[in-house]
């Protein structure tokens, strides 16, 4: 698993891990049941504080994507609806870029492919 | 969340200086970082933690344990790691060995093998003749080697260089993944802290300003900068100190979201760094 962290960034360091790690898992390289590295030995590899780590697993965790058992450790949860979900977002949004680029190219509007989208979608 | 020490009400007057007030806890298993200027309090507080100075008036607890009937099982469990050489300039690691170790119940002589063969130590070389960073691994590598569960660093990287002092930041780092271990280090170098500490207790003329767990402090404080015309009485109230120059404002806020809701988009925030947080915090920020 590859972490980088910017110190320059506005995003805060703990929400550069989470997004991050769920990046991972929804890309794929980080499997189901998969073990991460401790709440600590992240913190030393990283150069962080424990309680910036611990934020981003809690966080992990409520939302679904790992989960802890104490005295193991931290693993990648089962996909649930949300990860599934969120998978199926970054689809999309992959998607939706192409079109924009593919408008872009033949000078159509936004408000034009506004129009094209809601008679695509309520048809 | 366990307390490892427990300072409540504590009180001491000097000539000219005095704590007037400090309620103080330090988590078990993380990080504390003690900031302030220097004549703050650091190395006061730090004494009575160590119980080399009684306080006036207050209670002092460590392990949960009291130093007028357990003084002798909390030092046993406690590092002290000094800024200066504590130990006796002649002498050599060996010879400081052979004096430490039967203080201590838990000593253990492989440990410290492996620390002095980590920190590249010279076991016959006199104390004296160690550069600043030697001797501050050397306190450490005793402080190690009876398994303290509470290590407590005044000024450890104060003299140190730069290379040396993230060296030593690595291995505090490293000393952590051991859950059990408990660090508690004051610094006027605060970006020694602003990575690694897990809570920062800030002392200011004798006061406990606050003791936040960085994520908290990163929550809530932030620079913020903007046009003169944004300020009035009301606007001003989400800010802990204001700097007025011609271009504009710069101020610490404590409230984060509180700024957002009043100035939205109209004002650039910045993240605080400890060093915005201490020269806001200590007031009277000039006002051109």
């Amino acid at each position: 698993m590859q972490i980088i962290i910017s110190n320059s960034s506005k995003e805060p360091i703990y929400e550069q891990i989470i997004n991050q790690i769920k990046s991972s898992i929804l890309s794929g390289d980080l499997k189901e049941g998969a073990a991460l590295p401790s709440i600590r030995q992240l913190a030393k590899d990283l150069q962080i504080s424990v309680i910036t780590t611990k934020r981003a697993y809690e966080e992990l965790e409520k939302s679904g994507f790992i989960y802890s058992i104490v005295g193991k450790g931290s693993f990648v949860a089962e996909q649930n609806l949300e990860v599934i979900r969120e998978k199926k977002l970054k689809v999309i949004e992959e998607q939706l870029s192409a079109v924009i680029v593919n408008s872009k190219e033949i000078g159509l509007s936004f408000g034009e492919l506004q129009e094209l989208l809601k008679l695509l979608y309520e048809e | 969340m366990e307390n490892v020490v427990e300072l409540k009400g504590i009180k001491k007057a000097f000539k000219g200086f005095s704590i007037d007030q400090i309620d103080m806890e330090v988590k078990k298993g993380f990080i504390t970082g003690f900031v302030g200027a220097n004549g703050a309090g650091k190395s006061t507080t730090i004494k009575m933690m160590m119980n080399l100075l009684k306080p006036d008036q207050g209670e002092v607890s460590v392990f949960g344990l009291d130093y007028k009937t357990h003084e002798k099982e909390i030092k046993e469990r406690i590092g002290f790691v000094y800024d200066a050489n504590v130990f006796y300039e002649g002498l050599n690691l060996k010879d400081i060995k052979r004096t430490v170790a039967p203080a201590y119940k838990s000593w253990d002589d492989d440990l410290f093998d492996y620390y002095v063969d980590k920190f590249g130590l010279p076991l016959n070389k006199a104390m004296k003749k160690f550069s600043k960073g030697m001797q501050m691994k050397a306190s450490l590598a005793i402080a190690l080697s009876h398994h303290a569960e509470l290590i407590i660093m005044d000024e450890p990287t104060a003299g140190l260089d730069p290379i040396f002092r993230r060296e030593f930041l690595d291995l505090i780092q490293e000393l952590m993944v051991d859950s059990n271990r408990t660090i508690f280090f004051s610094s006027h170098i605060t970006t020694d802290l602003d990575r690694i500490a897990d809570y920062i207790a800030f002392i200011q003329d004798g006061d406990i300003v606050f003791n936040h767990s960085t994520e908290e402090v990163a929550e809530n404080y932030a620079i913020v900068k903007g046009e003169l015309d944004l300020l009035d009485r009301d606007t001003e109230k989400a800010f802990v100190e204001v700097r007025r120059v011609p271009t504009g404002f710069e101020a610490l806020t404590d409230n984060l979201k509180q700024v957002n809701d009043i100035f939205g988009d109209s004002v650039v925030i910045e993240h605080a760094t400890l060093e915005d947080i201490m020269y806001y915090l200590k007031g009277g920020v000039s006002h051109v």
